[in-house]
């Protein structure tokens, strides 16, 4: 009797999309509800991934402009604990060093304040510290002027201030325009320039910038530095860092420290990153929820469409087909959720990235991931429903109730 | 073309639902398989369209004895030699009744456009050439069944089964659908109908009248 051959049940693959997308055809409402989750999940992962990568990038971009080679050589402590402080000479000796290709210093005048008039008290300090500066420091600094000058050879003799960016602010200094004139120690300087703020020295733009040989005949200053800002050649940074210490203090190397200010900048993008995984959690949340929501509808099919199951049966369907019936359908809302939730995610972070003035970066791996991570969690969420209406017998499934 | 020897069904209870059932259908033929509710007719149906498997005895269909063929292969028949009419019709909603027919030859593999070809054949040849593309959920009841009735002849089976047909009809369509059978059956298909009602299985070339799951008459 079986010599008869008989051919196997067969479902084309383009049959089984038909097939599975028809229960999300004929129930629009409840397959756009159900993949929301996932688009809602999805979105939130590929904007937070996004703006994170955006802000690296502008970070980045930000580094590259202002430079990596940037070291800033400043006292550290004796052996005994108490300040160090750097050796008159060490500015010059520093410049000697070949890959050195500029050297400001700096020394802060620790006694002066400054003051819009003599009305405010002097303990008035606004936080506001006078620095003694060279006229290399902008350029060392890769900085920029909001308005005015810089010191230049001329003006460091004279009673000459360049305002840092929140100095200014404090004073209520917004332009140099109108000439004014602040008060320091009992002397009107003429505010000459306001500097923008410095990415890579935070700690001056706070400062009222004065120069140096005015610093010494008003204050007495004894012309030992209290930072010095070193730009060194890009290739030889890692031969040079090593080397300004024993350079700047011969006889105690170990009193004095180096440090690269972009490093810090580096550790804010690492500090970023830390939200952006509770960010990501979050957004993992929002998934399983969304793939919890998606397993709820599928069972839900699954027992309305008992019937449907069981003519499929009739007609040839195999267990099999029916499973794949299922879990197809399971794939298609997650995957659309996905998709729905990677545009709206690269919208959203593409808006955010322009409000902000980054770089919009969407890396092409967040998209495939996102996508991938919408159909894994539709796969898992539709396989025990789809099992379920594998395992009805025919008889079961047409069984009216 | 259908063959049952001494078939029984038990169910966990225990039940006989089918206590010894033997009987054959030829090529050809068109049968009504009458009984009273709670005869063991719907059984009977299940087991020789191979939703179910006996307890014991043998069962030949298309000449295959179900008892050698696994679950997959059963499917395999259904798919291939064996077409279903429903007293529920059972049509996709949101789809055209060119679809639907079409649904018949889904598992066998065949291309849709294919499928389509054929179903609007078959469409024809039930009388519904006009209607192919309305959506199923649009069409009366009598229609709806003449759609069923051209999705099971869709592959040309072997055999078809129809239990109880014209169960949610009225009359007239009941008459109509009577019509098409045994239309359809001249035209060569073999049909089997499980019927409660005798008026339409008197309308049928042969009886075979089953009560408390045995057989009466004419197996």
């Amino acid at each position: 009797m079986r010599a008869m051959s008989l051919p196997r049940s067969r479902l084309l693959p383009r049959d089984v999309l038909s097939v599975s997308s028809m229960g999300l055809r004929t129930r629009r409402l409840r397959a756009a509800l159900s993949a929301v989750g996932i688009a809602i999940g999805i979105a939130s992962m590929v904007a937070v991934l996004a703006l994170s990568e955006s802000s690296k990038a502008d970070l980045i971009a930000a580094l590259d402009k202002l430079g990596t080679n940037l070291l800033t050589v400043t006292p550290g402590q004796s052996f005994l604990g108490e300040d160090a402080k750097l050796p008159k000479p060490a500015p010059r000796m520093l410049r000697r060093l070949a890959a050195v290709e500029d050297v400001a210093a700096t020394a802060s005048v620790s006694s002066a304040t400054v003051r819009r008039s003599g009305y405010i008290p002097k303990e008035d300090t606004n936080g506001i510290g006078v620095v003694a500066a060279d006229p290399a420091l902008v350029r060392t600094l890769g900085g920029t002027l909001a308005d005015g000058a810089f010191l230049n050879s001329a003006t460091i003799h004279e009673p000459v201030v360049v305002l840092g960016a929140d100095a200014a602010a404090r004073l209520g200094i917004v332009s140099v325009a109108s000439r004014p004139l602040v008060l320091i120690d009992g002397r009107w300087f003429a505010v000459a320039g306001i500097l923008s703020p410095l990415a890579l020295a935070p700690e001056l733009d706070s400062a009222a910038l004065i120069g140096f040989p005015l610093a010494k005949k008003m204050f007495a200053v004894d012309g030992s530095a209290s930072a010095v800002y070193v730009r060194a050649s890009p290739d030889a940074m890692n031969a040079v860092r090593p080397l300004l210490g024993p350079q700047a203090n011969p006889e105690h190397p170990e009193e004095v420290q180096v440090s690269r200010p972009s490093d810090a900048l580096a550790a804010r993008v690492a500090a970023k990153s830390a939200f952006t995984a509770l960010f990501l959690g979050l957004g993992a949340v929002a998934l399983l929820v969304g793939g919890v929501g998606i397993a709820n509808v599928m069972v839900i099919a699954v027992l309305e469409r008992r019937s449907e199951i069981g003519l499929r049966r009739a007609l040839g369907a195999t267990r099999g087909h029916v499973r794949v019936q299922f879990v197809t359908e399971s794939l298609l809302l997650a995957g659309a959720g996905g998709l729905a939730g990677v545009l709206l995610g690269v919208v959203v972070s593409a808006a955010f990235a322009a409000s902000r003035g980054w770089p919009a970066v969407v890396p092409t791996s967040v998209v495939v991931a996102g996508i991938g991570s919408a159909l894994g969690i539709g796969a898992v969420a539709g396989l025990y429903p789809a099992m379920r209406a594998a395992r009805l017998s025919p008889t079961e499934a047409l069984r009216t109730v | 073309m259908l063959e049952l020897e001494d078939v029984t069904k038990e169910y966990p209870g225990p039940v006989l639902a089918l206590g010894g059932v033997s009987l054959s259908v030829r090529e050809g033929e068109l049968v009504a398989v009458v009984g009273p509710s709670g005869s063991g007719k719907s059984t009977l149906l299940q087991i020789m369209g191979t939703l179910d498997r006996p307890t014991a005895g043998v069962v030949r269909v298309a000449g295959f004895d179900v008892a050698e063929l696994g679950d997959a292969e059963l499917a395999a028949l259904r798919a291939h030699r064996i077409g279903f009419v429903f007293q529920q019709f059972f049509l996709l909603e949101g789809m055209s009744a060119l679809d639907n027919v079409a649904n018949g030859l889904l598992y066998a593999g065949l291309p849709a456009e294919e499928r389509r070809r054929l179903a609007s054949e078959t469409l024809e040849r039930v009388g519904l050439g006009r209607r192919m593309r309305h959506d199923a959920s649009k069409l009366s009841g009598g229609e709806r069944q003449r759609v069923a009735i051209a999705r099971a002849l869709l592959g040309r089976p072997a055999i078809v089964f129809a239990d109880e047909p014209t169960g949610n009809l009225d009359s007239r369509s009941s008459a109509e659908i009577v019509a098409l059978l045994r239309e359809l059956n001249r035209d060569g298909s073999t049909i089997v109908v499980i019927t409660h009602d005798h008026e339409i299985a008197d309308a049928m070339p042969r009886q075979i009248a089953i009560r408390d799951g045995l057989i009466e008459g004419g197996g």
